[in-house]
């Protein structure tokens, strides 16, 4: 079941990105970021972190994206649409950002990992608190 | 379970078209989401490897949590810095924004 | 909280802010307060007169607590080095007390002189540039910055003094480089006819890369230290088996041999001190900071901020005498007394009435470290208390002069004028001749003492203080203590810095002859005056400062000395030794010798005589000289120096400093420069833009056969191929475009082709 589960998030979230990086609407980018980033908690549920995926959502999609909305409706009427959307290096880019891809999925499906199979601890976000850093336990600015 | 390997492809994909955007978009503001997505790819690296190499440790999650935090910070001071440059310049077009050239 | 024999009063809770209230006034002015003149004035002088109640507050609290020594620490955890931390914290011990009675005290006296002298109050001209000298009678115009810069200077200083470790040492000292940087650089419009003359701009410049010089080897030093001891907290490095450790444990140099980290340490330390206190080999930048205005002159390049190397030296003193009687200790001897006898005979041929004031500081300076390094502890840190009031003093009085001497050349110029120019409002002013005319040479003056009584007998004051005038003066009884503990066994220390004084007293007595007495040489001197109501705000700070000038000695007369020793209990002495003997430094009221007294009494009141029967015909009989004369015939500065015909090619050494300046540039500099033009060359002509031009026309050349190829042989299908030349051309020409996606493309590419080659080259 699993597979199935992650091969559909993946389909979401890549499309999604695709979505987004290619839109000439910026505003519907925005909007497929938002779907983006909700496939991408889904795959943190996935993984058992279900703390990052709620602290995703709230992060990405409750500021980031507004942030990046709002910011869009400022600079409103900034972009020419009959202008080309992407940059004139934009099939270099292209190029190489599937060439990187093409590198990278290489090397990672080579690579031995040391996975090691094991079961998320019941106490997880405890140990997460716990680890979190912070100033030493002084109670006073002077002493 | 999902094998480590799926994800790394996953992330490598998202990272990549991430980087696309980043390089690619003329609009200041569709060049941050394709930073925001490369900053997501590599959220997704760290949790997936804290799930399959150390699940025990939290480190993994400590610093997607970290990723979250600088990406928000990030954001708020890039969309500052478009609102300021584009009321300065009235555009947010990354290509006239050139003043280092050489 | 450390554990002090004592208890601690609530008021040293306060420490911790003194520093941040001058800083408070500094935030204030800039984000706020920076259009309204007489505010940002008012805040700078609100916030260091608050730290001047506070640590005055403080410092005498701790003279009512018997056997005060051991220092008073706040600090707290600040940044975390591996495993052990880094405090951010304050300190007060009898030295740092001493010193806050001195600092804020003198900043805030300079603070309210500086209202006065930068013309607070006056209406702004029209005319007057940003950046440059404001005409008599009106304002700054970036009075408001002015403040901010002193203010934030005051932080610098109050920290310094307080620091509990050499790392806040190091951010105040680096806050006080700063604002010496800005503050000499104030004028920074302002240009000279004489192209040789050095700018205020360059001044800064100058100032900042000297010091820099000597901050970098200190370090080097810190960081030695660090390694040597994981800590930089005094506390810590003071511990008596540290310093043993440091004594005793060797490092072995190429060339030198085994040497003690102690004496490597605090040779590399004293040399942050050379550079900041102006020592010799790195005194040049003091006189050319006189390019700043002149309340800075008093406040940093005197009073302050050149005293800072002087304190570094004498909170790192444990150091030096890890190793008693070590290299460390005979290198700041050496170094003191010679740049004391050193920078005293350049003054006595300088003409400018602040770069004699300036040479004698470097020479004071270089007093302290002969003191400290001969191990008289305390009497080093009485003379830095001293020479503090009355160089504040006399800078200040100098300042006085100056405007005096403006406002008597605006009076006594009449028609004189350049000609006519339009304001935006169509307003005419007349522009001034003030070109040919310097109102700091001294060669100029003549008379003031009539014009200008506040600020001659304090001026006059401020220099008997400098040359040791005996028993009223606190600068005999700091001197005569140095040089007492250096008659005790160190010779030729003694005979050098007894020399020194000789010459002290002679330019002091040649510089108030030559200012205030005889009669005005120039028209400027004829009519200046004190009746302005600026210097209402610039004579009362002098009056306050020459109290101190005068009392400030008699906290530190020594107990044997004859009659008036009865009278006096040392309480100075008796309050520093406190500290010494918590830093287990050694040190012991002398007992009486006639010898040093008699020494110093001859060489004050010889030298003051001595310039008095040279110069007191200065210019006499010279008549008036009309002041846009400039150096034409008639005019003061042809007048031949006294001293010029006897000791013949040795005053035109002294007049151009030995040639340090131009020694320095030729043999730094101009090699620099040099090195830099060839660089360039290598860069622009020579090397890496031809290779870039060439491979420019190499790939214009194929994207020219590719057109041909495209216009004349295959239209439609070469079209792909002419796209991929025209990229490639693209890549060379728009590696400077400023459009910060092209450079991280030059990333994403450098990636992609590594890691492609990771994976496709054989392992």
């Amino acid at each position: 079941m699993q597979p199935v589960i992650f091969a559909l998030l993946a389909l979401i979230t890549l499309g999604a990105a695709i979505m987004v990086v290619t839109t000439r609407n910026l505003l519907r980018a925005a909007l497929w970021l938002i779907l983006a980033f909700f496939g991408i908690a889904g795959i943190f549920i996935l993984l058992n972190a279900e703390f990052l995926a709620v602290a995703q959502i709230l992060i990405y999609v409750g500021a980031i994206a507004t942030l990046i909305i709002f910011a869009i409706m400022l600079t409103h009427n900034v972009m020419d649409p009959t202008q080309p959307r992407f940059d004139e290096q934009w099939g270099v880019v292209g190029g190489f950002a599937a060439l990187l891809f093409v590198a990278l999925a290489a090397i990672v499906t080579r690579v031995a990992w040391p996975v090691a199979a094991g079961e998320v601890p019941a106490d997880a976000i405890q140990r997460l608190g716990a680890h979190a850093p912070r100033t030493p336990e002084h109670k006073e600015w002077f002493h | 379970m999902v094998p480590l390997t799926w994800y790394l492809v996953l992330a490598a994909g998202l990272f990549c078209i991430g980087v696309f955007g980043a390089l690619a978009r003329k609009n200041a503001v569709g060049v941050l989401m394709g930073v925001e997505l490369m900053l997501n790819a590599v959220n997704i690296n760290l949790v997936a490897f804290w799930r399959h190499t150390a699940v025990s440790g939290m480190t993994g999650q400590l610093f997607a949590i970290f990723v979250i935090t600088v990406a928000a910070a990030e954001a708020a001071v890039g969309l500052a810095l478009f609102i300021a440059i584009y009321r300065q310049r009235r555009t947010v077009n990354v290509e006239e924004i050139d003043t280092m050239k050489g | 909280m450390h554990e002090t024999s004592v208890a601690v009063p609530a008021i040293f809770n306060l420490v911790p802010i003194l520093p941040f209230l001058p800083l408070a006034a500094f935030v204030l002015i800039v984000l706020w307060a920076n259009r309204d003149k007489k505010l940002s004035a008012g805040l700078a002088i609100g916030g260091v007169g608050l730290s001047w109640v506070l640590g005055w507050a403080v410092a005498f609290t701790t003279f009512g607590i018997e056997g005060f020594g051991e220092p008073v620490r706040m600090f707290r955890d600040w940044l975390p080095t591996g495993r052990t931390w880094q405090a951010f914290g304050f300190a007060v011990d009898p030295l740092a007390a001493a010193m806050l009675i001195m600092v804020p005290f003198v900043c805030f006296l300079i603070f309210v002189y500086s209202v006065g002298y930068m013309g607070v109050g006056k209406p702004e001209s029209d005319h007057d540039e940003r950046g440059a000298p404001a005409e008599p009678g009106h304002v700054d115009r970036l009075a408001s910055r002015f403040f901010a810069y002193i203010a934030l200077f005051a932080t610098g200083m109050i920290g310094l003094i307080l620091a509990d470790n050499l790392i806040m040492l190091l951010i105040f000292w680096e806050i006080m480089g700063l604002c010496s940087y800005l503050l000499i650089g104030f004028w920074f419009a302002r240009k000279y006819d004489d192209p040789k003359q050095i700018t205020p701009k360059e001044a800064g410049l100058k100032a900042f890369l000297t010091t820099r010089i000597g901050d970098t080897v200190m370090l080097a030093g810190i960081f030695l230290l660090y390694a040597q001891t994981q800590s930089l907290s005094f506390a810590d490095i003071f511990k008596p088996e540290t310093l043993e450790r440091l004594a005793t444990t060797t490092v072995n140099l190429p060339l030198i041999g085994a040497t003690p980290w102690a004496t490597l340490i605090g040779i590399l330390i004293f040399c942050g001190a050379i550079g900041k206190s102006a020592q010799f080999p790195l005194h040049v930048w003091l006189p050319d900071a006189m390019e700043g205005p002149t309340p800075v002159s008093a406040l940093i390049h005197a009073a302050t901020m050149v005293s800072a190397g002087v304190y570094l030296a004498i909170r790192t003193f444990p150091l030096m005498q890890a190793v008693p009687h070590g290299p460390a200790m005979q290198f700041m001897a050496f170094i003191g007394a010679f740049t004391a006898l050193f920078a005293a005979t350049i003054a006595v041929a300088q003409n400018d009435i602040k770069r004699v004031l300036a040479y004698s500081t470097i020479s004071q300076l270089g007093y302290m470290f002969a003191a400290l390094g001969i191990g008289a502890y305390v009497a080093a840190t009485f003379h830095l208390l001293t020479h503090a009031f009355f160089k504040a003093l006399l800078f200040l009085g100098s300042g006085s002069v100056i405007h005096g001497m403006e406002h008597g050349h605006h009076a006594g110029m009449g028609q004189q004028v350049l000609g006519i120019r339009y304001s935006d409002t169509g307003d005419q002013y007349p522009i001034p001749n003030t070109h040919a005319f310097d109102p700091q040479d001294m060669r100029n003056m003549g008379g003031l003492f009539r014009r200008m009584p506040r600020t001659a007998w304090t001026f006059i004051i401020g220099g008997l203080a400098l040359s040791g005038f005996p028993i009223v003066t606190a600068g005999f009884w700091s001197k005569d203590e140095i040089l007492s503990d250096a008659f005790n066994g160190h010779t030729v220390v003694f005979i050098t810095l007894a020399l020194a004084a000789l010459l002290t007293a002679f330019y002091t007595a040649r510089q108030i002859v030559m200012t205030f007495f005889g009669a005005p040489r120039t028209a400027a001197a004829e009519h200046a005056s004190e009746h302005d109501s600026i210097f209402a705000w610039m004579t009362v700070p002098l009056m306050a400062l020459a109290v101190f000038a005068v009392a400030g000695g008699w906290v530190g007369i020594p107990r044997e000395f004859p009659v008036l020793g009865a009278l006096s209990t040392n309480p100075f002495h008796h309050y520093i030794e406190g500290l010494a003997e918590a830093l287990e430094i050694h040190v012991e009221e002398l007992p009486f010798n006639s010898v040093p007294l008699l020494t110093s009494l001859v060489v004050a009141l010889g030298g003051l005589t001595l310039g008095w029967l040279v110069y007191r015909k200065f210019g006499v009989g010279a008549g008036l000289a009309p002041a846009h004369e400039g150096d034409r015939e008639g005019s003061p500065l042809q007048i031949p120096d006294p001293l010029a015909r006897p000791l013949g090619g040795l005053y035109t050494v002294l007049r151009n400093k030995y040639y340090f300046d131009e020694i320095y540039h030729a043999v730094f500099i101009r090699p620099v420069q040099r090195l830099a033009t060839w660089l360039y060359r290598v860069d622009d002509l020579w090397v890496i833009d031809p290779l870039v031009d060439g491979v420019g026309k190499l790939w214009r050349g194929i994207s020219e056969v590719g057109q041909w190829l495209d216009t004349h042989i295959v239209d439609g299908a070469v079209n792909g191929l002419a796209a991929v030349i025209g990229w490639c051309g693209g890549f060379v020409r728009v590696i400077q475009t400023g459009k910060a996606q092209n450079y991280l493309l030059v990333g994403l590419v450098t990636v992609s082709v590594l890691l492609g080659a990771f994976l496709l080259l054989p392992k």
